[in-house]
């Protein structure tokens, strides 16, 4: 395969999984703001920085609220990471690998971009908010069944997953540093309804309430939102899970056998230095400090996956 | 020049029911109006959603637009192409065989059959490729020959596509959108296949390998990138054929081989089907300013180490000035008489053809010797005063630069509107395939059809449409 081609189908597959992620920030926003359970325009600064928008935000000078967050978010080309700007340059990665991908996965797509131009062409109104998100979530995921149902699982395949579980570690672990300190023990006063409602915005911005009260029932705490988020190899949005799954997919595209590429002896290294501990282990590092490692390991990761697979020379 | 009744593929020139579209004719008179109607509209979707587009040059770069596709077929009789394809065949011979002569010996010069100032003051004559011996001694390996008709027997030859012939993708793809709108049509008619094109492609690119390649030979397509007009066909393609979609800066010269940077390291490229300019292909042997290219890549070719199709310097076989001399070319070559016409053409070179272009202007169509696409041509019979004064001044300034030939009454095919089937002027372009000792011919090949009443121009990037072509079995 090329290494362009390579580079096409990882940047591919992180925009996709980007504005999908963005999608959901959005949803918990919103979800927050009109329960008013929360301080809303707090609620809508972490959603900004949670998508990693909000220094941009800034810069552009507009006055933070939720239609100017939301807009921000959904539809504004001058934020690369816009659900619109996303999709856009998703599709655009995906024309240049037209001919690595199958027709379905192509035109799923093609339609979802067709669908995001049409349904963020204007400025969204708060009635029409949520079927937009389910429209983007809905298209988003019809691309990665027809990924998962028709694609060859050759390096194609293991690039295209790479570029999900990337850019997915990326966004929890982005999740956690925004929200880390509501997670310290010291600053909880469990049982209090900001709590619960600043725990109850982590797992809907991950997709994991039901999950979550599955597996701990309604009287776990903060250790266990941690330990769900970071450790547990059952939760696909989780850093282990994802890590994981990264490993996987670096092994099988070193066809070379014994010896480790590079960016496999970096994510073997990430595994076991910074996801074989328990969260007590990880409370002591001090939960902070462990999230900005991971953040930093994460990109590093990607630096050398461009490096050993040749995206660009 | 307008004078005779224009010829109608459907209804002839008399209003009779043509015999390729009886079949076809009593299926359309069952259809209800509304109903084709929405099958227009799901092929338009069609095509925007498989991502069928084109970007005109001029535009925003992001604006991709779809060629109106019309769902009308145009229809061709079993005997009709047989007697065209024998023409084309005999062109295309023709073509290489004239390359081969004019990078080496010249003897179409020698017997006095073309000036000799003809090539070699010709900016498409490239002196790179004297002598130099292509692998398979093809020249063009893919050629597509625009024709048009005046009558029930009467083609023309109005160009001959020679360096990177593009619109086969609207070929495939039209009759795949057909396929899926009208299958019945399919069982009703015995339509003969296009759809073996991707794989004749392939074994025919292949069939070229140079002589420094061994086992399976491994082909590549070069596209100037995605912001090209053309990158969808190049996609497609590489898709359909299952090779790479390669651009320069994944290429560079390895242990005298043009290879490929893959994600295990360089691999060397056998065939190279390119749709990239001439010019712009190596900025060490051309255009230095050339980032679309690969550097060195002409020293290769020369030293047999990788096959360029089409070969550089074919552009002299389509070039406009030398398109008059087409029908001694053809002559020259394979001792037959041409079997297909060319259009009367002037060239303004000539002092005396210069002065009965000037004088006749509005009668002709004049026509750049190195343009493509439409562009920067005039249409005497439609033009405005002042295109006609401007065009004088630009002839007089530049002869060379121009021919000229008169308007032909192109045919018409029928096109659904608002009004039900309404005439439009067509023209075609077949795609030939050439290898060592073969020339394939596609049956059909791309109709394009201008959209608007009475135009003869059917470019896309000029406002024309496409449509499906069917040759019967007879």
């Amino acid at each position: 395969m090329l290494g362009k081609t390579a580079n096409g189908l990882f940047w591919m597959s992180r925009y996709l999984e980007r504005a999908e992620n963005t999608a959901r920030l959005i949803e918990t926003g919103q979800r927050i703001a009109l329960t008013r359970l929360g301080d809303a325009d707090e609620e809508w600064s972490s959603v900004l920085q949670s998508a990693g928008a909000l220094s941009a935000f800034q810069a552009s000078n507009e006055d933070l609220s939720k239609d100017t967050a939301i807009n921000w978010l959904l539809r504004n080309r001058d934020n690369p990471s816009s659900i619109l700007s996303c999709i856009e340059t998703a599709r655009q990665n995906a024309r240049l690998v037209r001919t690595a991908i199958t027709g379905e996965v192509w035109e799923a797509i093609n339609a979802t971009y067709m669908n995001a131009r049409t349904a963020l062409a204007r400025k969204v109104s708060e009635r029409d908010l949520p079927e937009v998100l389910r429209t983007i979530r809905q298209n988003t995921a019809l691309v990665r069944g027809m990924t998962h149902g028709t694609m060859l699982r050759n390096e194609i395949y293991d690039f295209i997953r790479i570029g999900t579980f990337l850019e997915r570690a990326d966004n929890t672990a982005r999740i956690l540093d925004v929200k880390y300190y509501v997670l310290l023990p010291s600053a909880s006063a469990v049982g209090t309804s900001l709590d619960n409602v600043q725990w109850e915005s982590i797992l809907r911005s991950v997709s994991a309430r039901g999950g979550f009260r599955m597996e701990y029932g309604a009287g776990a705490g903060t250790q266990e939102i941690a330990h769900f988020l970071i450790l547990d190899k059952r939760m696909p949005r989780s850093l282990a899970f994802c890590v994981g799954k990264l490993k996987d997919n670096l092994r099988y595209l070193n066809n070379s056998g014994s010896r480790p590429t590079p960016s496999q002896a970096q994510v073997n290294k990430l595994e076991s230095y910074y996801l074989s501990h328990d969260i007590a282990a990880i409370f002591d590092y001090g939960l902070h400090e462990y999230i900005q490692k991971m953040l930093e390991m994460l990109s590093r990761l990607a630096l050398q996956i461009e490096q050993d697979f040749r995206f660009y020379e | 020049m307008n004078q005779t009744p224009v010829f109608d593929e459907m209804w002839g020139s008399d209003d009779t029911l043509r015999q390729p579209y009886a079949s076809f004719h009593d299926w359309f008179r069952d259809e209800s109006a509304a109903h084709l109607r929405a099958k227009q509209r799901d092929a338009e979707e069609l095509f925007r959603l498989t991502g069928i587009t084109f970007n005109v040059y001029g535009k925003a770069e992001a604006e991709e637009r779809l060629i109106p596709f019309d769902i009308i077929p145009r229809i061709i009789s079993g005997t009709e192409w047989h007697r065209l394809s024998r023409g084309i065949d005999q062109r295309v011979r023709a073509i290489n065989a004239f390359l081969h002569d004019i990078y080496h010996k010249q003897e179409i010069i020698k017997a006095g059959r073309i000036p000799e100032e003809m090539i070699s003051q010709n900016d498409a004559f490239l002196p790179h490729m004297i002598g130099v011996e292509p692998p398979g001694g093809v020249y063009t390996h893919i050629v597509g020959i625009d024709l048009v008709r005046t009558g029930p027997n009467d083609f023309y030859v109005l160009e001959d596509n020679a360096r990177t012939p593009s619109g086969v993708s609207y070929m495939l793809e039209n009759r795949e959108t057909m396929l899926q709108m009208f299958p019945e049509l399919f069982s009703q008619n015995r339509v003969q296949p296009v759809e073996t094109y991707p794989a004749n492609l392939r074994r025919s690119l292949a069939a070229c390998a140079p002589p420094a390649g061994s086992g399976d030979p491994v082909v590549a397509v070069l596209t100037p990138g995605i912001y090209n007009s053309a990158y969808f066909e190049h996609a497609f393609l590489a898709d359909q054929m299952g090779v790479e979609l390669v651009e320069g800066h994944d290429l560079r010269v390895v242990d005298g081989r043009v290879a490929m940077r893959t994600t295990r390291g360089y691999k060397p490229i056998d065939v190279l089907y390119r749709r990239v300019d001439d010019d712009f292909l190596d900025p060490l042997n051309f255009n230095p300013e050339s980032a679309l290219g690969v550097p060195g890549i002409m020293d290769v070719y020369r030293a047999g180490g990788i096959t360029i199709t089409n070969a550089p310097g074919t552009g002299i076989a389509d070039d406009k000035a030398i398109y008059s001399y087409m029908p001694e070319i053809v002559e020259f070559y394979t001792g037959e008489r041409p079997l297909l016409q060319n259009v009367q053409t002037w060239r303004c070179s000539e002092p005396e053809a210069l002065a009965y272009v000037l004088d006749n202007l509005e009668d002709l169509v004049v026509k750049e010797v190195h343009g493509s696409g439409g562009y920067g041509m005039l249409i005497g019979p439609t033009a405005t005063k002042k295109d006609l004064s401007a065009f004088r001044r630009k002839l007089k300034a530049r002869p060379a630069n121009y021919i000229a030939q008169p308007t032909l009454s192109l045919s018409t095919v029928p096109i659904f509107s608002r009004a039900g089937l309404t005439p439009r002027h067509v023209d075609l372009r077949p795609f030939v395939l050439v290898s060592p000792g073969e020339i394939k011919i596609t049956p059909g090949g791309l109709t394009r059809v201008a959209l608007k009443k009475g135009s003869l121009v059917v470019n896309s990037s000029q406002g024309g449409g496409t449509k499906d072509t069917w040759v019967l079995e007879d």
